[in-house]
């Protein structure tokens, strides 16, 4: 059959159709009103309007991090390309597969200063794992297919693509792609035999390993071999902030997380493991501390997809290059034809297991409850008994951020959504709207604080206006918290513009857009209000009063080493 | 890790095999400078495949950052391949163009040192004298020494170019 001609807009939604994309996050404008004009034509494509392109991309990432799906955003030229850098940024540091398309000036103009024309290939070079700018409508749907196989395959992450106008006009003959070839970029996903067993001999021998489980590990899915592997070499186990969801909370094994703000558990396991194996990590500084002290007593096996991860922050003993679970499965299949002993094994590590759960015990994560003050790990500890833990937890960053992350318990991939290496305010709440498109039976809430929902508060409208029922808390304390906390431990109490002295009336904002507003103010009060708000079929706002200077414990300093905690 | 930095740095050169695309220069050096790395030189040229570029570079760094830099290199969705010339033999060469001051009196001596340098004058003018010479860094850089005292006016160096000497 001879292919037909087509126009680049119509190319553009032929692929995203092969690709099976459900849904686009965008917002239109001239540079990409051809594609926003061919939509009307793709009922099967759903589009989100958000109320600001940084919003787009937070919502295609929530949707890529829930669903485990590539997220997609649509967004004009210019101004439309520059507001997405932050939202793509954040998608970068977290390794969260989406693909941005940018409109663009016609070709003749790109270059030339053109109205609305920014260089967005030239401005996200460093914070996309590639970018096109397509210049040829015959390389369309080739350029197209590409994005969304390096978006979602190696170590995922953003791709954008730049489409001018005059390319969505162009015609060109179509014809499906089939394969794609790309010279240099295969990744890979099947580790080495022999790190393997290099591995294997370690994990043997070791008396005292400890498993810090991350990203990776949620990217992947792996977390049932993750189980697997932890019980059968009887090993505790860690995550970092990304890594929560991928080990059961309530096993045993068990640590909570590692880092800045993790438990004393797991930063003392950290400080005495003789063996640390760091599966889908890359050893950033919150979880490190001083990385020179860091983990002092034991060798290091590193599993993770991407060979840059490995020796970058420290040295390691295996280096294991490879897919998270792939690795898993076949360390777990090795294991058990070598035939390991169980009692043996019960036997060497017997004193460590010991160690960790006197030291579980005697210091868990924990705070002071006041005579009628609302405290915002209360809240958390409530909203998980209320959502059965099954909910859906997006965060905004500060103390909200790392409250949920220690009293909300994670028992999938994908249960928890927050912003980890940017640590990008306003992240949240578009960030939960993605995640429900994505997953619509699940209740979805946002954990936030009064400072950053005002970063993306525009998109009420969004969730009103597609009916997105996502539920976001405010832990209001009238501060940029986790600042005026630093403020407060490191700067003398010196609160530099952290106060925010004056805030919109969260209750009424809500029901300007057409939402619910709730609000507590008293202990007893949590859970009434926090059960109304789930059940209410609408987007609620629940503003939960929250002592002013309330603490995130365990802190490690920073650049200190993580066994030298501040606690409660 | 970082401790060790500094101590054992190194010059070294990369050959990269590159997609001739627009924008490939830019990602690499992009990289270079956003991960703090120097490039000392960089020099491209298409290779037999005219879709592909041969990309010649000079950096400095410890065992660590070397191999930083090979893997980030390698990430790079356009650089087909890396070529770490450290372990095995290689050649390499430098091509510079120098103009320098031809006084009547200092004639001569330029065109001896020429000679013996087995370069060649590519451009004569009435005050001065365009040569060209290709080897390794350091016949360039006693080249250069020699020729000083006459007067450089103008110096134009492609950086090293290199070549593994078996197939790799
Ligand atoms: C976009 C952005 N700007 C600034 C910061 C620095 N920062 C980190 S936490 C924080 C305070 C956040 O305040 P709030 O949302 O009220 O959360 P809280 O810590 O009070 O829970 C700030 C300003 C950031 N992370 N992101
Ligand atoms: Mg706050």
């Amino acid at each position: 059959m001879f292919p037909i001609k087509l126009t680049g807009a119509q190319i553009f939604f032929k692929v995203l159709e092969e690709e099976k994309v459900e849904v686009i996050f965008g917002y239109p404008g001239g540079a990409v009103l051809d594609i926003y004009d061919e939509l009307c034509r793709h009922e099967n494509i759903r589009h989100v309007l958000v109320r600001h392109e940084q919003s787009a991309v937070h919502a295609a990432d929530g949707y890529a991090r829930a669903s485990g799906k590539v997220g997609v955003c649509l967004v004009t030229s210019g101004p439309g390309a520059t507001n997405t850098v932050t939202g793509i940024a954040t998608a970068y540091m977290d390794s969260i597969p989406i693909v941005v398309f940018t409109g663009q000036v016609p070709t003749r103009l790109v270059g030339s200063d053109a109205f609305q024309e920014v260089d967005i290939v030239g401005i996200t070079r460093s914070c996309t794992k590639h970018n096109y700018l397509v210049t040829d409508v015959n390389d369309l749907a080739r350029i197209v297919k590409e994005a969304f196989y390096i978006a979602r395959t190696g170590r995922p992450g953003p791709v954008l693509v730049d489409i001018p106008k005059d390319v969505q006009q162009a015609t060109a003959r179509y014809e499906p792609i089939k394969e794609i070839k790309l010279k240099s970029y295969k990744p890979v996903y099947k580790p080495n035999v022999k790190q393997l067993q290099r591995a294997i001999s370690l994990i043997k021998k070791s008396k005292r390993p400890l498993i810090l489980s991350g990203g990776g590990v949620v990217h992947a899915r792996a977390h049932e071999e993750l189980r697997e592997f932890a019980e059968k070499i009887k090993s505790p186990v860690t995550s970092t902030l990304m890594g929560l969801g991928s080990f059961p909370p309530d096993s045993p094994l068990w640590l909570g997380m590692v880092g800045m703000h993790g438990t004393y558990a797991a930063n003392m396991a950290t400080g005495e493991c003789d063996l640390l194996i760091g599966i889908g990590v890359r050893f950033d500084d919150r979880v490190t501390g001083k990385v020179d002290t860091f983990a002092p007593n034991a060798k290091i096996i590193h599993i993770d997809i991407d060979p840059t991860s490995i020796q970058k922050n420290v040295p390691v003993t295996v280096p294991v290059v490879g897919d998270c679970k792939i690795t898993l499965s076949m360390l777990n299949k090795m294991l058990n034809e070598d035939g390991i002993d169980e009692k043996e094994l019960e036997q060497i590590r017997k004193d460590w297991l010991f160690q960790i759960e006197e030291w579980k015990k005697s210091k868990p994560l924990k705070y002071e409850q006041k005579e009628g003050e609302i405290k915002p790990q209360y809240v958390i500890e409530t909203l998980y008994e209320l959502t059965k833990g099954d909910a859906i937890i997006a965060t905004e960053v500060g103390q909200n951020q790392m409250w949920a992350a220690q009293f909300y318990k994670f028992h999938r991939p994908g249960q928890l959504l927050t912003s980890g290496g940017l640590g990008c305010m306003g992240y949240g709440f578009p960030a939960a709207i993605g995640a429900k498109v994505a997953c619509p039976e699940k209740t979805v809430v946002d954990i936030a604080g009064d400072g950053s929902i005002q970063m993306n508060i525009q998109e009420l409208a969004t969730a009103i206006q597609n009916n997105i029922h996502v539920k976001v808390i405010i832990l209001n304390n009238s501060y940029l918290g986790m600042v005026r906390q630093w403020q407060e431990l490191f700067y003398e109490r010196r609160y530099a513009c952290t106060y925010l002295s004056y805030a919109p009336d969260f209750v009424k904002l809500a029901d300007a857009y057409g939402a619910v507003g709730l609000r507590v103010e008293k202990p007893e009060e949590v859970r009434p209000v926090l059960e109304k708000a789930l059940s209410i079929p609408n987007v609620v706002f629940v503003d939960v009063r929250i002592p002013p200077e309330e603490n995130v414990y365990p802190m490690v300093p920073a650049g200190s080493p993580i066994t030298e905690m501040i606690l409660v | 890790m970082a401790k060790e930095r500094n101590e054992k740095e190194q010059k070294h050169i990369f050959s990269l095999l590159v997609e001739n695309q627009p924008g490939v220069l830019a990602r690499i050096a992009g990289l270079f400078s956003a991960r703090g790395y120097n490039i000392e030189s960089l020099c491209v040229a298409p290779t037999v495949d005219p879709e592909i570029s041969r990309v010649s570079l000079v950096t400095t760094g410890d065992e660590f950052i070397l191999e930083q830099i090979k893997k980030q290199l390698n990430k790079l969705i356009n650089v087909v391949k890396v070529y770490d010339y450290t372990q095995i033999p290689y050649v390499q060469r430098d091509l510079a163009l120098v103009k320098v001051r031809a006084k009547p009196e200092h004639r001569a001596e330029i065109l001896r040192i020429v000679d013996i340098f087995r370069s060649r004058v590519v451009d004569v003018s009435p005050d001065y004298y365009t040569v060209e010479i290709t080897g390794d860094e350091d016949k360039i850089e006693a080249f250069l020494k020699l020729l000083r005292p006459m007067g450089i006016k103008e110096i134009a160096r492609t950086g090293p170019v290199a070549l593994a000497r078996e197939l790799v």
